[in-house]
């Protein structure tokens, strides 16, 4: 019979409106203002000792909270009123001292049987719920320069104990150049290189001046080889360092071959995060030069505490942060303060290799920042502001090596605050890569707020605008596109709670356009359906063409609309992105409840039976 | 409804819009885009004072305070200043510049509300890639339609795309509204639009072609778009009832956002119209351009 949905297709329909519903339906529910408590030290336990002292804070400060949860290592406290947020803060952390995180954190009020079902609420984008996004850019030259000129080091020493003389090994940019007195000993390098260091280097030969060279330059694997690691190993620093700053949810996320994406959403105090992210120090150790050293080979720096203090230094360096697994400081036997240091397996054997020849010489620790130093020139006629990166470099101890030194050794003969700050500066030095702000945007809290209301608001406006529009010209159908329409927000908000994707302000600006841009698929099987009953069609007849033709108009319309969405969010970042998102799914869901839940309404209305007439406005 | 004669005054549009694209071609040539700091790099802050002050004193403090480039507007309301500067960003620039103002005005206190800092190199890859995703858009769409109809009806669909792009983008530099990351999105959002009205209108352009044995071409564009016309001017309505909700209650950060596709939105209808339509008659379309693929079957019949 003609307009009647078979039972299994509107039973599929209820099904998939009925799950919108549901996993549309933590949104509703606000979150309560919560505290959250994590212990510095990763792999640490919550503690009921712990868990009594926030209670006690609380009771002493007299905030009143519920709904204790601890998860893992971490306690979850919620409170009354957000207000009560930032003194519950500082009343738990004067109590618990630095051993803990103490944050700020909105906890989800999801009812237990939704959270059983896996439902959950959006997440909200930096922009609305306030918050700092950082995009940092590892330096990615200087990471591989710093590893070609560890290869000419390795080289020479490895080339010396094979015994294969060489004239000179040198680095030019991102190649090492070895000369050779003789061909043979430059082909007996050449098959000892292949031979240890299998797949990392495109051999050249060349002939300068009668010396045979030799030139190493890095495979493009190798460099993304290296890359990746320092791009890794950055993000792992970073993550580390994030969770000293106690953020509830924080992003820290890869973006594109050397980008990193951090975001703090709640952090106000961006000057603190950024110190704690951005230390981009790094580690050398070195050793003291000794007295009557060439200049060349030796360089003097001052020390950290002390601008008057220098010592000269051997230009070699013997490991760098990277290689520092960890370092604590404590006590000796005799109760002086020490610092405790570990190194990885290769900057163990680095440094096994060259205390060997050093015991009583004294081992110099570097610590190497990068500052951003804007100056001005001009260009075209106009001053131009130019940042560049400055690197400092600090002796922070110099100290005599008493033994050879392995895999784990320890620095003596200091203040105890003195161990501490050496303790903390050797853990965070070990960044691979130096890194730079390239992008900062901070949001407050109170403007996250104001955009969530406006936001909420033009949304409403706009879809009050359109339903009423859609009621006044299309009449009986005009409510079945506006149920169907309310349908797609619902569908198209439970998908993005699913899938997990962040609400942002352009999200929101996007889901405003596929309401305005969601009836055009009712509107066109609607005037397609006003033509069919001007041709003198019957009213069902005229319902069943409408849809039919409208159909292909339809589905080619949208599909060059979804393929534009799909573009921006594969080219786009960001904000471009957000909209792209909500963009993609609009059009999905509105193709679902603009074609499938019409019908199967429009059928329930008016198939099956004898119609006179149709109320669809317009003169039919 | 009596067929309107659009095609009639096909003249007077292709000269109405060849002055647009010429406006636009020249506003943007001599004016330039006043490029967002998601382009251009630097550092932008946001204060709000709690009583207003004259704009002209922010600035002057700054200036004085040697800050290059220093911008100073009104955002949304009388007490929220908007700073821009080619500074590139401090950890404490925020609190700097603050405390700076605040020194000036003593008895109105303000706050920094957000603060942004862009990268020059970053600003320029944002820009390339923008320009590039644009590109492949209308690339893609090209291909689609070439492939969905047929060639006269892509380059008729890209160009009128190409001519609402241009026009907005003109209407930026013209009046120097800011052009950032977000507007380049209404312009993807538009050429979308746009793309989606002019494949309605072709679609029944190509049935009509297929079905009405007699007419000339102009009498079945002509025929066609008097079809469509209800449906393209209900859903220009509807889409642009909510972007001025978005306009007017959207707040001012998506404010250049909803303006971009507003004016998007209202070029794309008549560009679906005039341009698309206009231009398949200039390329001479004919029924045989048409003819539906089910002319195949018909020569199965055949022994």
């Amino acid at each position: 019979m003609l307009n009647k949905y078979p039972l299994w297709k509107n039973l599929l329909i209820l099904v998939v409106v009925a799950l919108a519903f549901i996993y549309a339906a933590p949104n509703l529910y606000p979150p309560d203002a919560a505290i959250q408590v994590t212990p510095a030290r990763a792999g640490a336990e919550m503690s009921s000792a712990t868990l009594n002292n926030v209670r006690e804070a609380l009771d002493d400060a007299g905030i009143s909270y519920f709904g204790e949860e601890v998860n893992g290592s971490t306690a979850l406290l919620r409170l009354e009123s957000s207000d009560a947020q930032l003194p519950a803060k500082s009343a738990i952390q004067r109590k618990l001292g630095d051993e803990f995180v103490v944050a700020l954190n909105l906890a989800p009020t999801t009812p237990d049987w939704l959270v059983n079902l896996g439902a959950g609420p959006m997440t909200l984008g930096l922009d609305l719920s306030g918050g700092v996004h950082f995009l940092m850019e590892v330096d990615m030259d200087e990471y591989v320069s710093g590893r070609i000129t560890n290869y000419r080091e390795d080289l020479r020493t490895s080339l010396r104990q094979e015994d294969i003389k060489y004239r000179r090994v040198v680095v030019e940019g991102t190649k090492v150049r070895l000369s050779f007195r003789q061909e043979a000993l430059r082909s007996e390098a050449r098959t000892f290189i292949n031979r240890n260091y299998p797949g990392e280097f495109l051999p050249q030969e060349e002939e300068v001046d009668g010396n045979f060279d030799l030139i190493l330059m890095l495979t493009e694997q190798k460099v993304r080889d290296f890359e990746d690691y320092a791009l890794k190993q950055n993000l792992m620093t970073l993550r580390n360092r994030v969770n000293e700053l106690g953020v509830a949810e924080p992003l820290v996320q890869r973006q594109g071959r050397n980008r990193i994406v951090v975001e703090l959403p709640g952090v106000q105090d961006t000057a603190e995060a950024k110190k704690i992210l951005g230390k981009a120090a790094n580690l050398e150790f070195r050793l003291e030069a000794e007295p009557g050293a060439s200049r060349f080979a030796t360089e003097e720096y001052s020390f950290r505490d002390n601008q008057n203090r220098t010592a000269r230094l051997e230009k070699k360096v013997i490991t760098t942060g990277d290689s520092v697994t960890n370092a604590s400081s404590g006590f000796d036997e005799n109760s002086f303060p020490q610092v405790n240091i570990s190194l990885d397996s290769k900057g163990a054997a680095r440094m096994t290799q060259v205390t060997k020849k050093a015991v009583q010489r004294r081992m110099a620790v570097l610590f190497v920042e990068r500052k951003p130093k804007t100056t001005y020139e001009m260009v075209d006629g106009v001053e131009q502001p130019k940042t560049i990166q400055v690197v400092e470099k600090s002796i922070i101890s110099l100290a005599t090596i008493q033994s050879v030194l392995g895999s784990s050794f320890r620095i003596t003969g200091l203040q105890s605050a003195e161990a501490n700050e050496l303790a903390l500066l050797l853990r965070s030095g070990a960044l691979a890569a130096p890194m730079d702000f390239v992008e900062e945007r901070t949001v407050g809290p109170s403007l996250g707020a104001e955009n969530i209301e406006m936001g909420a608001r033009s949304v409403m406006a706009g879809l009050a605008l359109v339903l009423i529009a859609m009621l006044v010209f299309y009449r009986a159908f005009g409510f079945i596109a506006n149920i169907a329409l309310a349908v797609n927000l619902v569908l198209l908000v439970a998908l993005m709670s699913i899938i997990g994707a962040t609400l942002t302000l352009p999200g929101i600006a996007g889901i405003v356009l596929t309401v305005g841009m969601a009836v055009d698929a009712n509107v066109l099987i609607f005037s397609r359906i006003r033509e069919e009953l001007k041709n003198g069609r019957s009213p069902q007849q005229a319902i069943h063409e409408g849809y039919d033709r409208a159909f292909l108009t339809i589905f080619d319309a949208n599909l060059t609309t979804l393929i534009v969405a799909v573009i921006l969010f594969a080219v786009g970042t960001g904000p471009v992105k957000g909209f792209a998102v909500t963009l993609s799914f609009g059009i999905l869901t509105s193709m679902f409840t603009a074609v499938m839940v019409t019908r199967a309404m429009t059928n329930l209305l008016y198939g099956g039976r004898r119609v006179e007439r149709l109320s669809i406005g317009g003169k039919a | 409804m009596n067929t309107v004669n659009f095609m009639r005054f096909r003249h007077i549009s292709t000269a109405i819009s060849l002055t647009l694209l010429l406006i636009s071609v020249v506003a943007i040539g001599m004016r330039g885009l006043n490029f967002g700091l998601d382009f251009t790099g630097g550092t932008l802050l946001e204060v709000e004072y709690e009583t207003p002050v004259p704009l002209s004193e922010v600035k002057s403090v700054l200036d004085t305070a040697g800050y290059r480039d220093v911008v100073v507007q009104n955002f949304g309301s009388e007490t929220d200043v908007l700073v821009r500067m080619s500074e590139s960003f401090r950890d404490d620039l925020g609190n700097e510049v603050l405390g700076l103002l605040q020194t000036n005005v003593e008895d109105n206190s303000l706050t920094l509300l957000r603060s942004e800092f862009v990268g020059a190199s970053v600003g320029e890859e944002l820009r390339d890639q923008g320009g590039i995703a644009m590109l492949v858009a209308l690339f893609v769409v090209m291909a689609y339609v070439a492939f969905r109809f047929q060639w006269k009806f892509s380059l008729g669909a890209v160009m009128a795309l190409f001519h609402d792009v241009l026009i907005i983008v003109g209407m930026f530099a013209l009046f120097q509204w800011e052009f950032d990351l977000n507007v380049l999105a209404a312009l993807l959002a538009v050429i979308g639009y746009s793309l989606n009205d002019t494949i309605v209108v072709s679609d029944r352009i190509r049935e009509n072609f297929r079905m009405m044995r007699i007419g000339s071409p102009a009498e079945i564009i002509n025929e066609s778009l008097t079809q469509t016309l209800g449906r393209t001017l209900m859903t220009s309505l509807t889409t642009i009832l909510v972007l001025l909700a978005l306009l007017f209650l959207g707040g001012d950060i998506i404010h250049n956002f909803a303006l971009a596709l507003t004016i998007g939105v209202g070029v794309g209808t008549y560009s679906s119209i005039y341009i698309a339509a206009n231009l398949l008659l200039a390329f001479n379309v004919s029924r045989e351009d048409l003819l539906p693929p089910e002319l195949e079957e018909e020569g199965d019949e055949a022994p």
